[in-house]
Formats: C-alpha cells, structure tokens, sequence
C-alpha cells in the first residue's frame, strides 16, 4: 500500500514536471512577451526589463532557472502585478476561491445526488421530469448567464442579500449557485442513469427477495454501486471548482484566482502562467489519486496497487 | 398433509407500451408441506413469472390481476410491500438462476447474511455472526471464517450460489423457491446444488418450489411436477405418473425432445415443431393448440379444463373427454374435474 502511494506521488512529479515543461515552451513559441504593448515602450526600457527578469538569458537557462523554482515552490515574480509573486497570488486569491468553491462542491452532492436518486426512483414520474428539466436547463444554461439573472430578480431587490463580495453567509448563495449549476445538474442526471443502471441488476431484486426494507435496498444496496460513476465524476470536478471561475468572480466581485488562469495568458505573464497550470494540474491530481482511494473504499474489486482477476 | 401453499386462478399481467403481455393466465395449484414440486416449461411459459407473483416481486409494468396466493391460509396478494418483506426472506425465501450477478459486489458474504438475519430475527452483530458461520457451514463452504469476509469476487459460480441459499435459509423459511438455481452452473456444480437443496430439505423442513427447464433436473429431486405452457397449467401430476404416463401432448413432445440413450444406440431427437404462443395475443383456445398435431376442431377455441386422470395426475386436454377420438396413450375420463 505505501509502495502503492509512492509511485503515485513519483508519477505525480514526473506528470507536473511533463506540464510545466510543455507550458513553458508553448508560451514562448507565441509571439510578444510580457512587456509588449499596443503603444511600443522604447528598445532600451524593454532591454532594461527583460534584464530585470532574467528575460535576456538564453531560452535553455531561464527553463532551468525556471524549473529550480518550482521544485522549491517558488514560481517567481509576476512580470504584472508589481512587487507580487506568484505564490503571493495564488495566497490572496485562493482564499476566496476556496470558500465559494466549497459551498459549491457542498450543493452539489447535498442536492445533484439526492434529486438524481429521487429522480430514479420516480422514473417517468412529474417529480422525475421537472428534476430532469431543472438539469438540462442547468447543464446548459452557462454560468455568467446564472450569475446575471440572480443578480437582476434577487439579489438587487431584496436589500438583505449583497449584490456582490463575500461580507457574509448569505453572499455565498449566489456565486455557488453559479459555480454549481452545471455540475450540480450533470451530477443528478449521472446519478439518476446510473441508479436506474443498479436498479435493474439481479442482487436488487435478491436484496428484497431476502426482505429487506426498501430503504436498505435503495441506501445501502442500490446507492453504493450507483456512486461509482458518480465519484468518477465529482474528483477531478473538485478541483475545477474549487480553483474558482474567472466568470463568476468577476461578476460578483469575488477576490479570487479564477481570473489569474485567464488574464496572465493574455498579459503573457510567463510565471502567473506556469505557476498557475503547475498549481491546477497539482490539485487535479491529488484528487485523481482521492477518486481511486475512494474506488477502493467503494468498489472491492479495486485494490489499489494490486491485480485482482474477477 | 396439511397445505402450506395454495394459489387460486392466478393471472400477472405486464401492460407494457406496445400492449399486454398476458404472462400467467389462471393457473390454480397448491402445495403441501414437505412437497418439492417442480415447475417445468419453456422460456416464456410464465414459470418465473408464477414464482415472483408468490414472493410479491412482479416489476412494473407487472401486476397480479386477478386470482389468490394463499400462504398457510393468508392471500399474500393483498399485502403491501411492507409487510410482505416480513414474510419474504423469513417464511418464503427464493433463489435465483445467475448466482454471478444474483448477489451484491459491493459488500462482503459475511456483510449480507448478518443483514438477512437481523433484519428478521432481531438477533445482534455477534449472534448474526455466529449464525452466518452456522449457515455457511450447512451449505457446504469450507473454511467459513475466512470466506465469510470475502467478497463476492472472490467466490466461485457454485459458491456463490451456495451463498445466496444460505441467505435464503438464514431464517428457516416454510417455503423455499428456487428459480433455475442450476442454469447457470456446469453439470457437476448442477449436481452438488441438487444434493444441497435436498439435503437442506430435510434438515430445515421446508417445502420447495423448483422451477425449470430440465426434465433431468426434475426427475431428480421432485416429487410433483406441474407443466406449464403459455401461462397456463398443461399438466399436474406426481413424478412417477408424469414421467411414465404424460396425459398431455405438450408433456409427451417435452419427453421426446430430451437426448436418451447416450452412449447407445443413437436415437433421433423428435422437437416440438413451431415456437411457442405470442402472449401478447394468446390464442383463445389451448395455447399448444397451433403446435398439436391432435389439435381438433375445440382446441382451437376453447382451452380444456384439468380433466383429472387418476388421483395424483390432472391435464388439460381435450383428447381426455370422452367425445375424443381415440388416440394411442391417452385415458378417456368420464367428466371433468
């Protein structure tokens, strides 16, 4: 089992070192730098700023300067935001990003799960169709479009609910409910299809054969093979929402690190660029290897670092 | 002997999209104490459908629509799904045909076995546990300490069937229904099962209901058979009766169509020509009618009653009454039953 999480953790370094590599050298196969701007600066302030920042080295020693950083968990200065560093950024900002996030991901396995069960269940039923329309309005309704109309119907008429920022509880509602959406109603159509899937199987039927009460079957019996498509789904989501969302922390004002993934692309800010993609891929997987511990949990046919024929 | 199982003109009905699928069409049987009766037909004949009308697990779009099953004097029939699951597991208990995905992945043996027995006899973790250990012994799992934590995945075909019957007999049940619980398993494993469940007959005294396909099957370990054809009874009659003197053209057509004389001299398999009834449409008479090759005039309109042929022999034909042609191998009764 420890061998087990060794060579993932190993895997892991040699995927991140993959990623940042090629991060690195895509951002310079695209013309312009962080200094190139509508209005030209002058030859010598440009030559004078990529001094600064190491820019005028060979492109072979800042990738291994570069590289150095990020094996101590130093990304290095913003070329942007002046006298930051991307680790300074990535602390304000997560924070906030966090917080939502978590609300986020709470909703959706507090409704996205049980409105699939019910839905299940209900199959063919009003409550199943209206939940099955909620989902495919969620699905495909994009998040600014959310974001906007709760803005407009709720929360500038009902004075107790900020419009924008995080200043206290109820100011959550909105921006999760934005983040959410989507994945809270892929979530509950995933579960639907897969319970309906379980609800077919044989030992469904052996399980009330042998008597047993409804509720067992559906709680115990049912649910837990119909989560396994489900956490599939949910671990790498996770790590989507809880890096924030540029959209949704942009209209609710949100500080945040959702926009940092989207301007220092378009700022070239080289090190906001890899240390935010080091930072995301990170995340994404550690919750990859949660994903295939909870396999393990839920599944016993999975053992992790084991073969097991069937 | 005192019967602990009767059903009365029983009819499931699965109204499905495209029309009804009359599944089981008024059949009436009963079954005493100590009995192991067979259920022998074609897929499609409506057996399984019997069984899971006795144990009150007809799926949607199914429903039982007419008729009674009394267990020990009580019309099942008219119970909810509440208190059925005190009776289901606990007096009735049912196995199924594919022990491979008949019993839950996801949780240990010992897991599932301990939940059937609390759940019907208030026994604690432990006591649960001690029982399981007696259960998996009794169907014949070595080693039951250690098998008893395994999941299901780690069990063989016959084992997990031999699992799923201890779940079954966990609780002693009075009846015991079985759903071609060897179909799915090779002829040896087929053989230790039938062992097992005759065994366990006499020692928890139950009374089985065994459904199949395989005349084999039957003449090995039932001592009454009922035949059944597009959803309604061709014959009833004890082993013996049945398999020296078949009174219905349908069971003769079953007996032909077996492989005998393996290693003898070769004998030609005779099928039953033609394939069996669309249920969504019967035929108004005897559905064997169309592949009879008796088939009279009648048949075709009317199905024939049980004519009883001696006291332990009932079929459904019309070459039975006494206005019937002769025909070689069938007894003329004076009246009906």
């Amino acid at each position: 089992m420890f061998g087990y999480y060794l060579k993932r953790i190993f895997s892991a370094i040699v995927t991140l070192f993959i990623i940042a590599t090629l991060t690195f050298f895509m951002m310079r196969a695209i013309p312009g730098g962080p200094f190139t701007r509508e209005k030209a600066l002058p030859d010598q302030i440009i030559a004078q700023l990529n001094a600064k920042y190491n820019l005028d080295d060979p492109v072979i020693v800042q990738y291994l300067n570069y590289m150095k950083g990020i094996a101590t968990f130093n990304f290095g200065p913003s070329f942007r935001e002046l006298g930051l560093t991307v680790n300074d950024l990535i602390r304000q900002g997560l924070p906030g990003s966090m917080k939502v996030g978590i609300v986020a991901v709470l909703m959706i396995l507090v409704f996205g799960i049980p409105m699939g069960i019910i839905s299940a269940l209900k199959q063919n039923k009003p409550i199943d169709y209206t939940v099955m329309v909620l989902a495919t309005i969620g699905v495909t309704v994009p998040s600014f479009v959310v974001a906007t109309l709760y803005i407009y119907l709720i929360s500038s008429r009902v004075s107790w609910i900020p419009i924008t920022g995080l200043s206290n509880p109820i100011a959550f509602i909105g921006p999760a409910i934005a983040l959410s959406g989507y994945s809270l109603s892929y979530v509950a159509r995933l579960t639907r299809s897969s319970m309906l899937e379980v609800l077919r199987q044989d030992y469904i039927r052996t399980a009330r054969a042998n008597g047993l009460s409804e509720t067992r079957v559906i709680g115990k019996h049912a649910l837990k093979n119909a989560l396994i498509p489900v956490v599939t789904y949910v671990g790498p989501m996770i790590a989507a929402i809880l890096t924030g969302s540029f959209v949704v922390e942009r209209i609710f004002a949100i500080n945040g690190i959702g926009r940092y993934f989207v301007e220092s692309v378009s700022n070239r800010d080289y090190t906001v660029i890899i240390g935010m993609t080091v930072f995301y891929a990170g995340l994404y997987i550690f919750m990859v290897l949660l994903v295939d511990i909870a396999y393990s949990f839920i599944d016993p046919r999975i053992k992790l670092g084991k073969r097991t024929g069937d | 002997m005192a019967k602990i199982l009767e059903v009365k003109n029983l009819r499931t009905t699965f109204f499905t999209h495209l029309g009804e699928v009359q599944a089981v069409r008024g059949i009436s049987f009963d079954l005493e104490e100590g009995d192991i009766l067979g259920i022998v037909g074609e897929s499609g004949s409506g057996k399984s459908v019997t069984s899971l009308s006795i144990m009150g697990l007809v799926d949607e779009p199914g429903r039982i629509v007419e008729g009674e099953v009394l267990f020990e004097g009580l019309d099942l029939t008219k119970l909810d799904q509440k208190e059925m699951s005190n009776y289901r597991g606990n007096e009735i208990s049912m196995i199924f045909q594919d022990p491979m995905t008949s019993i839950n992945p996801a949780f240990t043996v010992g897991n599932q076995l301990r939940e059937v027995i609390m759940t019907h006899t208030g026994m604690n973790k432990e006591q649960a546990h001690q029982r399981a250990l007696e259960l998996l012994t009794m169907v014949g799992i070595p080693e039951p300490e250690t098998r008893i934590k395994n999941h299901p995945y780690q069990f063989s075909g016959g084992m997990r069937q031999r699992a799923l019957i201890s779940m079954a007999i966990a609780c002693n049940p009075k009846l015991l229904i079985a759903d071609e619980p060897t179909t799915a398993l090779d002829v040896t494993i087929q053989a230790q099962i039938l062992e097992l469940m005759r065994d366990l007959k006499t020692k928890i005294n139950t009374s089985i209901i065994l459904i199949t396909h395989d005349l084999g099957v039957i003449s090995e370990i039932c001592n009454k058979v009922i035949v059944m054809y597009g959803g309604m009874i061709m014959e009833k009659a004890d082993i013996i009766s049945l398999f020296d003197n078949p009174q219905h053209p349908y069971t003769r057509g079953l007996m032909l169509s077996v492989p005998r004389n393996v290693t003898g001299k070769k004998a030609r398999l005779i099928p039953i020509e033609g394939s069996p009834p669309d249920l969504m449409a019967p035929p108004s008479g005897c559905p064997f009618s169309p592949r009879c090759q008796h088939a009279m005039e009648i048949c075709l309109k009317k199905a024939a009653p049980l004519f009883k042929i001696s006291d332990t022999q009932e079929a459904s034909c019309w070459l039975h009454h006494p206005d019937a042609p002769e025909v070689k191998g069938f007894v003329k009764v004076a009246g009906e039953k």
